[in-house]
């Protein structure tokens, strides 16, 4: 097939002149990086704290982590992107939703990636946070009250601190999941890593340079992860636990 | 041993040189030989090349790629010549042309010289202007309206560069706001984010003949820009380009192009049997008038 490679094309200015076509893509690399963490953080909290409750001897409260959980993790996250973005806004009342709109539309797609992601990511992480707990042998729960700990106390000192470890590897692979499924964002027009290599294959027709380089970028980003997540799980192995 | 590197090197240059008979010949003679031509369309380009409520292919477009089709079924005397559709985007359809996995596309993709480096455009089969999109009521009447707003425009069309350029060039302090197609575009203004949306005007002219209500939206502005639409073959093939310009210089200097035209801008069209009332530009009838294959600067 007669195609015409040019990799020189991430050193061309871009039309409007500010900037190289590297330049797009370091900054779309930027809005994922930042995209994917901040919901992260965010997936963590959520899932942690419901991963809890998930387990917790109260039906309500458990009930509550259980719709959760179940509504999340099983629609399509580009549905939930597209409710997020699209939908909310015209769901609440005139005044408010108007006021969404007339944010920077920046802004707007960020907000709506980021709780989009991170919820969608902290039913999974919840998953696992219970898997974590119910993995445990019921004698260290027992135990924990036995020595006089109320309930809060043994989760903060008997069984988080367990299970957490525990579930580390799997964690690892949901991390390396949200980098991958932040571009999605692309779908409502943030202009991610994902995005500026689609806008610089309608810039300059040449498709493979472009998408080569996005994978790499994202190749680079998911084996840093690795890493540095292989560290800490080395780092904070049970001891004797086999793992 | 060094019989299994006999078999090697001769099963390579037997691949080696299968691939060189691939390569030397054209896509004519590939159509003669499997006896099938594959044309790749859109999806939702109204009216140039989209479906109909019976999942079947039509459109403006669509129309003169059938008229090349039935030139080239008699020029190779193939007349059960098989004609496979295979639906693109604007994303993948410059990488199917050159891969094979189609011979010609006929949609509304714009001629320009990038995408020269890549395939071969066909004679112009349509010529438009990058305009506004707004509703009657929004006071917007020209490009200079639009200082401080929020404008819509689809990711990777010539509007969207136009109009970043235009941002920075006159700082006019416009939030852009890139979607994903134009149907997504247009929910964008329909639902108030940005109060115009900027594209070609044939192409707006489909989006309101599709909304709810055509008779809220206004097209407005002078023309930012003229593009030329053509059909995206394989470069390097001017036997296979020859049939396909032929054929549309002689439809349109015929008047016969100026029916089909009329058909599909002049006259009620499918899905919801809307007219577009999209008369011909001047530069419309001057394509007509002196078919080529030019692209606009």
């Amino acid at each position: 097939m007669n195609y015409h490679w040019n990799w020189a094309i991430f050193l061309t200015e871009t039309p409007s002149g500010s900037t190289t076509y590297m330049g797009w893509m370091l900054s779309g690399l930027e809005v994922t990086l930042a995209l994917s963490l901040s919901a992260w953080i965010i997936a963590l909290l959520v899932g942690g704290l419901m991963g809890v409750l998930r387990t917790v001897p109260n039906r309500w409260l458990s009930g509550i982590a259980t719709v959760y959980v179940e509504i999340f993790r099983n629609t399509p996250l580009l549905v939930q992107l597209f409710i997020w973005y699209f939908v909310l806004p015209e769901l609440l009342p005139t005044a408010m939703g108007d006021a969404i709109k007339s944010l920077n539309p920046f802004l707007q797609q960020f907000l709506a990636a980021m709780v989009c992601l991170a919820l969608f990511t902290g039913a999974r992480v919840c998953e696992q946070v219970r898997s974590g707990i119910n993995s445990l042998a019921v004698g260290q729960k027992s135990a924990g009250l036995a020595l006089g700990l109320t309930l809060p106390q043994t989760y903060r000192y008997v069984i988080l601190p367990m299970a957490i470890r525990i579930i580390l590897p799997p964690l690892t692979s949901e991390f390396l999941n949200i980098f991958k499924n932040s571009a999605v964002a692309s779908t409502i027009g943030l202009l991610e890593l994902a995005a500026q290599g689609r806008q610089l294959v309608d810039y300059t027709a040449q498709p493979y340079e472009s998408f080569i380089a996005v994978t790499v970028m994202f190749m680079v980003i998911n084996t840093v992860v690795m890493i540095l997540m292989h560290k800490v799980e080395a780092r904070v192995r049970v001891p004797g636990g086999g793992h | 041993m060094s019989q299994h590197r006999l078999l090697v090197a001769a099963t390579c240059l037997l691949v080696s040189s299968v691939a060189l008979a691939q390569d030397a010949t054209g896509t004519l003679q590939k159509i003669k030989e499997t006896n099938t031509i594959s044309l790749g369309h859109r999806e939702s380009s109204i009216p140039f090349s989209y479906y109909n409520d019976k999942q079947e292919v039509i459109g403006y477009s669509q129309e003169l790629m059938m008229k090349a089709v039935d030139a080239i079924k008699a020029d190779l005397k193939l007349p059960n010549l098989k004609v496979t559709l295979t639906p693109v985007t604007s994303q993948n359809r410059i990488s199917l042309v050159q891969n094979g996995t189609v011979d010609i596309v006929c949609g509304s993709a714009t001629n320009n010289l990038e995408r020269q480096k890549q395939v071969a455009f066909s004679t112009t089969i349509f010529v438009i202007g990058t305009r506004l999109l707004t509703k009657k009521t929004s006071g917007i009447k020209d490009f200079a309206d639009l200082a401080g707003k929020n404008v819509v425009v689809t990711a990777g069309t010539t509007s969207e560069r136009l109009l970043r350029k235009l941002n920075e060039d006159k700082k006019m302090d416009m939030s852009i706001i890139s979607a994903k197609d134009h149907g997504e575009s247009f929910l964008t203004l329909e639902t108030g984010r940005a109060v115009a949306f900027m594209m070609d005007d044939a192409l707006l002219a489909g989006q309101v003949a599709n909304s709810k209500h055509p008779e809220e939206w206004a097209i407005v502005g002078k023309p930012m820009s003229n593009e030329a639409y053509g059909c995206m073959m394989r470069k390097d093939d001017p036997q296979f380009k020859k049939i396909v310009d032929d054929t549309f210089a002689k439809l349109m200097t015929s008047g016969e192009a100026a029916k089909i035209y009329a058909k599909w801008f002049m006259a009620p069209v499918p899905p919801k049997g809307l007219n577009l009332n999209f008369p011909m530009s001047d530069d419309m009838i001057e394509a007509y008038k002196h078919p080529n294959d030019m692209a606009f600067p």
